[in-house]
């Protein structure tokens, strides 16, 4: 039940806030704020439990079974594995970052901001733990029209235009994933004469060759718009600039990740055989994107279609990892998603914050900006280095272990990948060299950092920090999730049957005792 | 006819007494208030009489009518639209020069016609059904005199329903000179169990014009063309009507006309009414997205929709018909809505159809603009809306019949579709700059009765778009 509560706090507290903010100006934003660190409280209090609770079957621990539409074999199904927490932890932790770069940035119509804002997050906590394709679908298209409206009424300049660009782009591609689910369900019931969609049932569907590529297309449609892989990314520019700070934030951090985190659970459990065939095509455009990012984000001016593009680089390091499949790629995909939501998170956060002050968000009008604002510099400096993957900061920890597993597929790929990472080096320094360094262009002086601020992004340094240098609680709690998910399917091999080793040193080991702490421990 | 036969056609009975109840009124005493409260409490004791005929369904009443559950399910259907009509029209009519009890009176005609098409059995009362709709909508279209266009309006649509009548007569006329019946249900059998049947020139052709007048009706794509005016033209309230009862009360005998027939084993029939399906959802979508007008707008989207209904029809199988059903109410509650904000903001002189009219109404009218979008969501098929349950089951009949073509195009052209929902959408939110102003004033007092109804309207589309098992439970009760 302490999950329905996850989604329906959200839920509830966005009503809450939009009709107490109509009597009462200002207090949506403190609703907001209450509403999620409850939420926060629930999902720590949750990370404490898994370990004890993860039962000798499979790695969740938590699960809800409610028949919704029984006749069509639906049902208001959640659990939680490792892997779910991480991501709900994330989900909250983000939120009340936006929650605190919004709060004086949105005066006007505060109370559907936050309404819109809730809900967004309830989609994508729902996106988290849905066990039910039908139940996965409907959050997934629940999350878009609240972000859909942040983006529309509270954006910049153009943002009609990027906001209905989201729209169609997210829209129709979920058409697909809706076909191609559906699909699965008709072949699933015809075969076995249970109607169902449920995933754990339909996983392990056989199915004909032509029908698992295109099923398994129609998911990873929907999964690579959202994450966003080249070439479907040119919404995500668009939307990034337009988007108001908090928009950006949960776009980046949150919104992306469902992608990916639709890759781990769905396409490839799914689809094995399908995602095998399609493995070295996807690993070879998320290199593509991974290059062409960090390409394209050199060539920009804009500091947030700057940070937008380095997503497109970054989440190609995940999508990477994630069609290596082995635990240790997977583990650094999983890695890189938190430590890319929080840096790309501050990144925007800050672009925000200099577009408050300066109004522009034009990396050449500002430069020679240390000198009025040394903490905002310094925190830009940080969260740059962290995006470059500086040893010691949490994202160095999670390229640097895709990579490694990337390695042991293809090293070409692997190779070819880890230049992103000069790309990334350039690109960072770039905007610190740009907006901070250099002659002074801007003559007004304008506060630095205040302290609301400073406290968010402290939060998120303190982060980072810890994952750089303790990622263990992270790999840990993704492990088994990610060991049962190899140990399960594997694409590498699709040739053997429920092959345990593809390589020699990380994977899925069917005895534990013979590496009690698998990929974690010998990361640490 | 014996006594339970009475008590069968109570729903149709009522509604007839408090027909002439009205006129009598409307003679004796001309009152807006009065008439109006007369027409709706007349439509809701007809609603409240379904139950009672059902306990005697099925019953062939007589050799025209049967009433069954299928027929009470969408008598229930159009009472309900008809009633939010006949109370949205209120406000309406109010800022209208004509005098407005004959709508009333009108509108229950209407209703009693549209009731009788969905428990006709045979040709006659078809026939009948179909005219005493027709009649009464010729006259509400061209309501308001003063504007050309509803004239307009009202003669297009006279024109046409002559000829999708005549057609309608023909065809009958050739499938009684080859058959020797006029009963519907073994006409139907004569073509599922007598595939020989199927070589005959005379039945095809009947049958073919028999499609064309109820493709005239329901407007899909090629007879389509009448909508978009009939639509902009006629007052809204009236638009609301044709949109929902009038065509609801087509696709209900469409698919008792086909119920008999196994359309995938026919598949020439099937490829006639999947080129109207396909034809409908491309055509209505695309043309769509040109619009400035909404009405005009709402009118291509409806033409996709009935091409989304057909593509239910199609599926076959036990539960086509009851997708069909889901979906009508579905898309019924949602243009509903549409077309009753639309009533609340519209003048004596024009209807508020421009999409510049709602331009900042977010701003203004938080709650109307809140309800728009819902509907308007709906009818895209967004979650937690009735339209998604709809648009998904219909979906999900035709993947489980592996018709991927119908699919295909469903899913991309309601992904263009979308695009001209968020116009409006879009400009409902968007802010006005200064000195900017709207054509129409956006401050109207909202009668208590529009205020009702958009509510419970409202309300009916969360909940079915959150708990639908009740309603498909009800519908499959009933249908069955």
């Amino acid at each position: 039940m302490i999950m329905a509560w996850l989604i329906l706090i959200p839920v509830l507290s966005g009503i809450f806030a939009w009709s107490l903010e109509l009597r009462f100006r200002g207090s949506a934003r403190w609703t907001a704020l209450v509403a999620l660190a409850v939420g926060l409280g629930f999902t720590c209090y949750l990370a404490h439990q898994p370990f004890e609770l993860v039962p000798s079957g499979g790695p969740y621990f938590m699960n809800l079974d409610i028949p919704w539409i029984a006749s069509a074999g639906i049902h208001f199904h959640l659990a939680m594995d490792g892997l779910s927490l991480v991501l709900v932890l994330l989900t909250h932790f983000l939120g009340i970052v936006a929650v605190l770069s919004s709060w004086t940035e949105i005066s006007e119509k505060a109370g559907f901001f936050y309404f819109n804002l809730l809900w967004v997050l309830a989609g994508i906590i729902g996106v988290f733990l849905s066990m039910d394709l039908f139940l996965f679908y409907f959050f997934w298209e629940m999350m878009l029209i609240p972000m859909f409206f942040l983006i529309s009424v509270y954006g910049h300049e153009n943002r009609i235009y990027a906001s209905v660009k989201f729209f169609l782009f997210t829209q129709i591609s979920g058409l697909f994933m809706l076909l191609a689910i559906l699909g699965l369900y008709f072949v699933h019931g015809k075969q076995t004469g249970q109607y169902t969609f449920n995933y754990f049932d339909l996983m392990g569907t056989p199915m004909t060759g032509t029908m698992g590529i295109l099923f398994m297309l129609g998911f990873l449609t929907a999964f690579a718009v959202k994450l966003p892989a080249v070439p479907f990314h040119t919404w995500l520019p668009d939307a990034h600039t337009e988007a108001p700070t908090a928009g950006s934030i949960i776009l980046a951090g949150l919104l992306l990740k469902t992608g990916a985190y639709g890759m781990i659970r769905f396409v490839i459990p799914l689809f094995p055989e399908a995602s095998a065939a399609a493995a070295p095509a996807v690993m070879a455009l998320s290199v593509v994107g991974i290059i062409y990012g960090a390409l394209l984000a050199l060539s920009q001016t804009d500091f947030k279609r700057l940070v937008a593009y380095t997503s497109v680089s970054h989440m190609g390091f995940v999508m990477l990892g994630i069609f290596a499949w082995n635990t240790l790629a997977l583990q650094g995909a999983v890695v890189q998603m938190i430590c890319h939501g929080l840096s790309t998170g501050a990144l925007f956060f800050l672009a925000g914050i200099l577009k408050d002050r300066l109004h522009t968000r034009d990396l050449g009008q500002m430069g020679g900006l240390w000198a009025t604002a040394p903490r905002l510099a310094g925190m830009t400096l940080f969260f740059a280095l962290a995006s470059l993957g500086l040893p010691g900061l949490g994202n160095f920890i999670a390229e640097f272990t895709i990579l490694m597993g990337v390695f042991q597929v293809n090293k070409i790929i692997a190779a070819t990948a880890s230049l992103g990472l000069v790309g990334a080096a350039v690109y960072s320094l770039w905007i610190i060299q740009a907006a901070f360094h250099g002659p002074l262009k801007v003559k007004k002086t304008f506060a630095d950092l205040s302290f609301r601020e400073t406290a968010a992004l402290t939060l998120m340094l303190v982060g980072l920090v810890y994952l750089g240098l303790n990622p263990g609680p992270v790999f840990r709690m993704a492990q088994p999730s990610l060991d049962h998910l190899t140990r399960i399917v594997s694409i590498t091999n699709p040739g053997l049957p429920n092959p345990a080793k593809p390589f020699s040193f990380n994977t899925s080991t069917p005895h534990p005792s013979e590496n009690p702490g698998g990929t974690g421990h010998a990361i640490r | 006819m014996q006594y339970v036969d009475f008590i069968a056609i109570g729903p149709l009975l009522i509604l007839a007494v408090f027909i002439v109840a009205v006129m009598l009124l409307i003679a004796l005493r001309r009152n807006h208030k009065t008439t109006m409260a007369l027409s709706l409490f007349g439509l809701l004791a007809s609603f409240g009489n379904i139950p009672f005929a059902a306990r005697f369904a099925p019953r062939a009443v007589t050799p025209l009518l049967i009433i069954d559950g299928y027929a009470l399910f969408y008598m229930g259907l159009i009472l309900v639209a008809a009633a939010a009509t006949v109370a949205m029209a209120y406000g309406y009519l109010d800022k209208q020069d004509e005098a407005p009890e004959e709508f009333y009176l009108l509108m229950l005609i209407a209703t009693l016609g549209s009731m009788v098409m969905v428990a006709c059995n045979h040709v006659g009362s078809f026939f009948l059904g179909l005219e005493i709709l027709s009649v009464s909508l010729y006259a509400l279209s061209a309501y308001t005199r003063a504007r050309t266009e509803s004239l307009e309006a009202g003669l297009k649509y006279l024109v046409l329903a002559g000829v999708s009548a005549s057609f309608l007569l023909f065809g009958a006329a050739l499938i009684y000179a080859e058959t020797g019946t006029m009963d519907f249900a073994t006409i139907g059998a004569i073509f599922e169990k007598a595939p020989e049947a199927r070589h005959s020139l005379t039945l095809m052709v009947g049958l073919g014009f028999l499609i064309v007048s109820v493709g005239f009706k329901l407007a899909v794509t090629p007879f389509h063309m009448w909508t978009p005016d009939i639509y902009q033209g006629a007052p809204a309230p009236v638009t609301a009507f044709v949109a929902t009862a009038s065509k609801g009360a087509v696709a209900a005998f469409l698919v008792r006309l086909f119920a008999p027939i196994d359309l995938n084993a026919w598949p020439s029939l099937y490829a006639i009414f999947a080129c109207m399906a396909v034809g409908s959802m491309v055509a209505g979508n695309l043309l769509a997205l040109m619009q400035t007008n909404v009405k005009r707008l709402l009118a291509y989207s409806s033409i996709a929709h009935m091409g989304y209904l057909l593509t239910a029809f199609l599926a076959g199988g036990k539960n086509s018909a009851v997708f069909v059903a889901f979906y009508l109410a579905a898309y019924s509650v949602s243009i509903m809505g549409c077309f009753g904000v639309m009533t609340l903001f519209s003048e004596k002189d024009r209807d508020a159809d421009s999409i510049n009219d709602y331009r900042s109404l977010f701003y203004s009218r938080p709650w109307l603009a809140g309800v728009f979008t819902a509907m308007l969501l709906s009818l895209a098929g967004i979650p937690l809306t009735a339209g998604f349950i709809g648009k998904f089951f219909v979906v999900s009949a035709n993947v489980g019949s592996s018709h991927w073509g119908l699919v295909t195009t469903l899913a991309l052209t309601s992904g263009a579709g979308l695009f001209y929902y968020l116009r409006i959408i879009v400009a409902m939110f968007t802010p006005l700059t200064d000195g900017e102003s709207v054509p129409v004033s956006q401050k109207p007092s909202v009668p208590v009765l529009s205020a009702m109804t958009l509510t419970a309207l409202s309300t009916l589309l969360v909940w079915l778009g959150v708990t639908p098992s009740w309603f498909m439970e009800l519908i499959g009760r009933m249908i069955r």
